[in-house]
């Protein structure tokens, strides 16, 4: 049995159905330990303050930002491969939410450069970079819902999704030539001599995989309402060819 | 390909409203800019690369719709699928025409609006440049916005949410290029990153208009 089993509603929803109260429930006893870690047990960094609490939040959902994108492009090359109705309601249920992601990493990266670099907002490689991937969320989920078809949409949205990724490398790259900025390097690369300390590293690990949780469950959830709204639809369309024509 | 590209540019002209258009718009644009920011020359010598380069951006977004919207009105659209010209030739030619109708103009009448920002003399050579280098490429991206919206009610809207951060990168660069002149900078990486996007994008953004416009004529 293939992987592809489950491109069919019907399994797809038998199977990922119980799964999704436990993801949420696995979800939030991870982030709670990761969080609670975080924020009460680990020393303040020296420099930072307490500020450098927000880091369990920042990171992670800035990790997901991506991720969500990603996600996305291998959901829109499936569809656009192999025709997969859930494929590309996948894609579709997970742009919100990586929407949010880039929304949260945004707002608590200027809660933390508020004290940390004296602004709220710098234009920095980085910072702006995930304002582009921001757009790039907007414009997506706005073509989703301007198309009638759901199959026009689904290909046009998968387009756009290829051509949007390799644009959003590019701008990534462009503004990096643009401006140097304020936001540190990656502190967290696997290959880097010089990682974050353990006391740091492990319940922000903790973290990062509670938001991986959290963003499967989610995209399993919003799925599975992508897969029943376009069933009620169906289902609408079938009774009203069904009905007899009044006099 | 040279009949199809023959006949937008003579629609474009004569049926008037595209031609002009843009350019007036970038025109009123750059206006419009003192007033915002003040007169001070010093100030406008300084923005007028970055000025210059939005307003010709917008400028080229101005126009985008008509791209396919008219074929795709009257019925053209279908037809024109149907010929022989495979459907990439045709996202070609009308980025081309499109280019040719507003991104040539934008070209030749940013000097003289640079006049008007004080813009210095040195920097002419490479905003020209840097225009005509980036300008098709915004062409280009922008047929591929139009074809992903063609066909949708009230598309205009959807169309610059999509396209405009596809504009980023030529933004960044052509800006970039500008600027560097203006300040007697070395502008030649700019310039040739920005030349390889424009190539980038005419080698394979016509594929994904093709394909955008395959879907809406199923």
């Amino acid at each position: 049995m293939s992987i592809w089993s489950y491109a069919n509603p019907r399994k797809f929803l038998d199977t990922t159905e119980p799964w999704v109260p436990r993801l949420m429930w696995l979800s939030a006893a991870v982030l709670a330990v990761g969080l609670v870690w975080g924020f009460f047990f680990t020393p303040e960094a020296e420099r930072f303050g307490s500020s450098v609490k927000i880091i369990y939040l920042h990171v992670p959902s800035a990790l997901m930002a991506i991720n969500a994108w990603l996600m996305m492009l291998v959901a829109s090359l499936i569809w656009l491969v192999r025709r997969h109705h859930v494929s590309a309601l996948a894609a579709r249920a997970a742009a919100p939410i990586g929407m949010v992601m880039t929304l949260i990493a945004l707002v608590t990266g200027a809660i933390w450069g508020q004290p940390m670099w004296g602004t709220w907002w710098a234009w920095d490689p980085r910072l702006t970079s995930f304002l582009i991937l921001f757009l790039f969320y907007l414009g997506y989920i706005a073509l989703w819902a301007a198309i009638p078809d759901p199959d026009s949409a689904a290909d046009l949205t998968s387009v756009l999704c290829l051509v949007g990724s390799v644009f959003a490398i590019l701008s990534r790259y462009a503004v990096n030539f643009w401006n140097q900025g304020l936001h540190q390097g990656a502190s967290l690369s696997l290959d880097a001599q010089e990682n974050v300390a353990d006391v740091f590293w492990l319940p922000l690990l903790v973290c990062m995989a509670g938001f991986v949780l959290l963003f499967v469950a989610l995209v399993l959830l919003r799925t599975g309402t992508e897969i029943r709204a376009r069933r009620i639809t169906a289902l609408r369309a079938r009774a009203r060819r069904a009905e007899p024509v009044r006099a | 390909m040279r009949a199809l590209l023959a006949r937008d540019l003579r629609l474009a002209v004569r049926a008037g409203g595209g031609f002009g258009l843009g350019l007036a718009f970038f025109l009123i644009v750059v206006v419009l800019v003192p007033f915002g920011v003040g007169p001070e020359t010093a100030i406008l010598a300084r923005i007028a690369p970055g000025i210059l380069w939005v307003a010709a951006l917008l400028a080229a977004l101005l126009s985008l719709d008509r791209i396919f919207a008219l074929d795709h009105e009257d019925g053209s659209l279908p037809l024109l699928a149907t010929a022989p010209l495979p459907l990439e030739m045709l996202a070609l030619a009308k980025a081309l025409a499109h280019w040719i109708t507003t991104g040539l103009p934008l070209v030749v009448a940013a000097p003289v609006l640079g006049v008007l920002l004080h813009l210095p003399g040195a920097a002419m050579p490479w905003l020209l440049v840097s225009l005509a280098l980036g300008t098709p490429a915004l062409s280009l991206i922008g047929t591929f916005g139009a074809a992903l919206t063609v066909g949708l009610r009230r598309g205009g809207l959807l169309l610059s949410l999509i396209v405009l951060p596809l504009y980023v990168p030529v933004l960044i660069f052509g800006a970039e290029a500008a600027r560097r002149g203006a300040e007697g900078l070395p502008a030649a990486t700019s310039l040739l990153l920005l030349a390889g996007i424009g190539l980038g994008c005419a080698a394979l953004l016509p594929f994904a208009t093709a394909a955008a416009l395959r879907v809406t004529l199923r």
